[in-house]
């Protein structure tokens, strides 16, 4: 029980994450997480506006029930197994944010700064989390893959446009965090 | 349907292993983007390498999927432009907003409104990405 509240170090999480892999492609499937912003798209009626989306959603119920589970762990996760959201930053790292008006650095999963119900009514804090996420949904649908289709299964698959991807989600990532959010905060 | 409801356990499971190592955590990836930590390189490069083995038994065979067809991973689409390009603006709304297109569901558990932002925000791209795929190049 200890195990399950404690945070789980790197070399837990890795392999954790390889056998869900394994699992998906054991249980027939094709592991990917961002295809579900399409699948969504159609079922709320997309197809009507363009043939893109098009597709029979109901072919893809299995990464539509993954993805409520997804739903199910956060708030599982959130309510009962991480009862301190404490992380062991870098102090580098927790310096650089507390210099740029961050508060309580790293003392939950997420800064207020960006993710709390006050800065979601704030035509700032609404744009940039609304923004980040087009950028997501596009730029995922345009490359063919996230984290988990392009990172995890491209390169494990030795794959060279997954290779061509994950270099160009290092290069966004880092022009975001070394330039755009010292501009936005 | 039913039998795949195997596919929900398996999200719950995989939501329990990013929200217990920590990556779904905003600072994790801003320390990643940074180099500041090796925690997330640790996550993702232990995660690659293992699941390379994984994909060897794969590929030769010796380990099929449940109904017992050998099992090939999909081909991902080619073309430098889409893939560079597509890439770096995810890695853009990464790294601001330090969510990617499993960990959103997860965090809605978390922060319910600001992911449900990010989530509204990434249909909208994935849809204007639908209306103009025919145009962009590759």
């Amino acid at each position: 029980m200890d195990f399950l509240l404690q945070p789980w170090p790197w070399f837990i999480g890795g392999p954790l994450i390889a056998l869900s892999l394994f699992l998906y492609f054991y249980f027939g499937q094709n592991f990917g997480a961002s295809t579900n912003f399409e699948t969504l798209c159609t079922m709320v009626g997309a197809g009507k506006v363009s043939d893109y989306f098009k597709k029979d959603w109901k072919q893809r119920d299995f990464a539509l029930l993954f993805m409520v589970g997804l739903m199910i762990g956060g708030f599982t996760s959130a309510y009962f197994l991480v009862p301190n959201q404490t992380i062991d930053l870098n102090p580098t790292t927790v310096q650089e944010l507390t210099d740029l008006g961050f508060a309580n650095v790293g003392e939950s999963y997420f800064p207020a700064e960006i993710f709390s119900d006050d800065v979601v009514f704030s035509l700032k804090g609404f744009l940039i989390l609304l923004l980040s996420g087009v950028l997501i949904g596009f730029g995922t649908r345009y490359a063919g893959g996230c984290t988990s289709g392009h990172a995890i299964t491209g390169l494990s698959s030795l794959q060279l446009p997954s290779l061509l991807a994950v270099i160009g989600f290092f290069i966004g990532g880092i022009i975001a965090t070394w330039f755009i959010i010292p501009i936005l905060f | 349907m039913i039998k795949n409801i195997k596919f929900l356990l398996l999200g719950v499971f995989f939501a329990v292993v990013l929200s217990k190592s920590q990556a779904i955590s905003w600072y994790r990836f801003y320390e990643m983007f940074t180099f500041q930590s090796f925690h997330m390189f640790g996550i993702i490069g232990g995660a690659v390498v293992i699941s390379a083995i994984i994909m060897q038994l794969f590929k030769s065979g010796k380990i099929k999927d449940i109904n017992g067809n050998k099992i090939v991973p999909k081909p991902k689409k080619k073309g430098v432009i889409s893939t560079v390009f597509g890439g770096t603006l995810f890695g853009l709304g990464w790294g601001i907003s330090g969510a990617c297109a499993a960990p959103v569901f997860v965090i809605l558990g978390f922060k319910f409104l600001p992911a449900l932002l990010i989530l509204l925000g990434a249909l909208i791209g994935a849809f204007i990405y639908g209306l103009i795929a025919k145009k962009l190049p590759n």
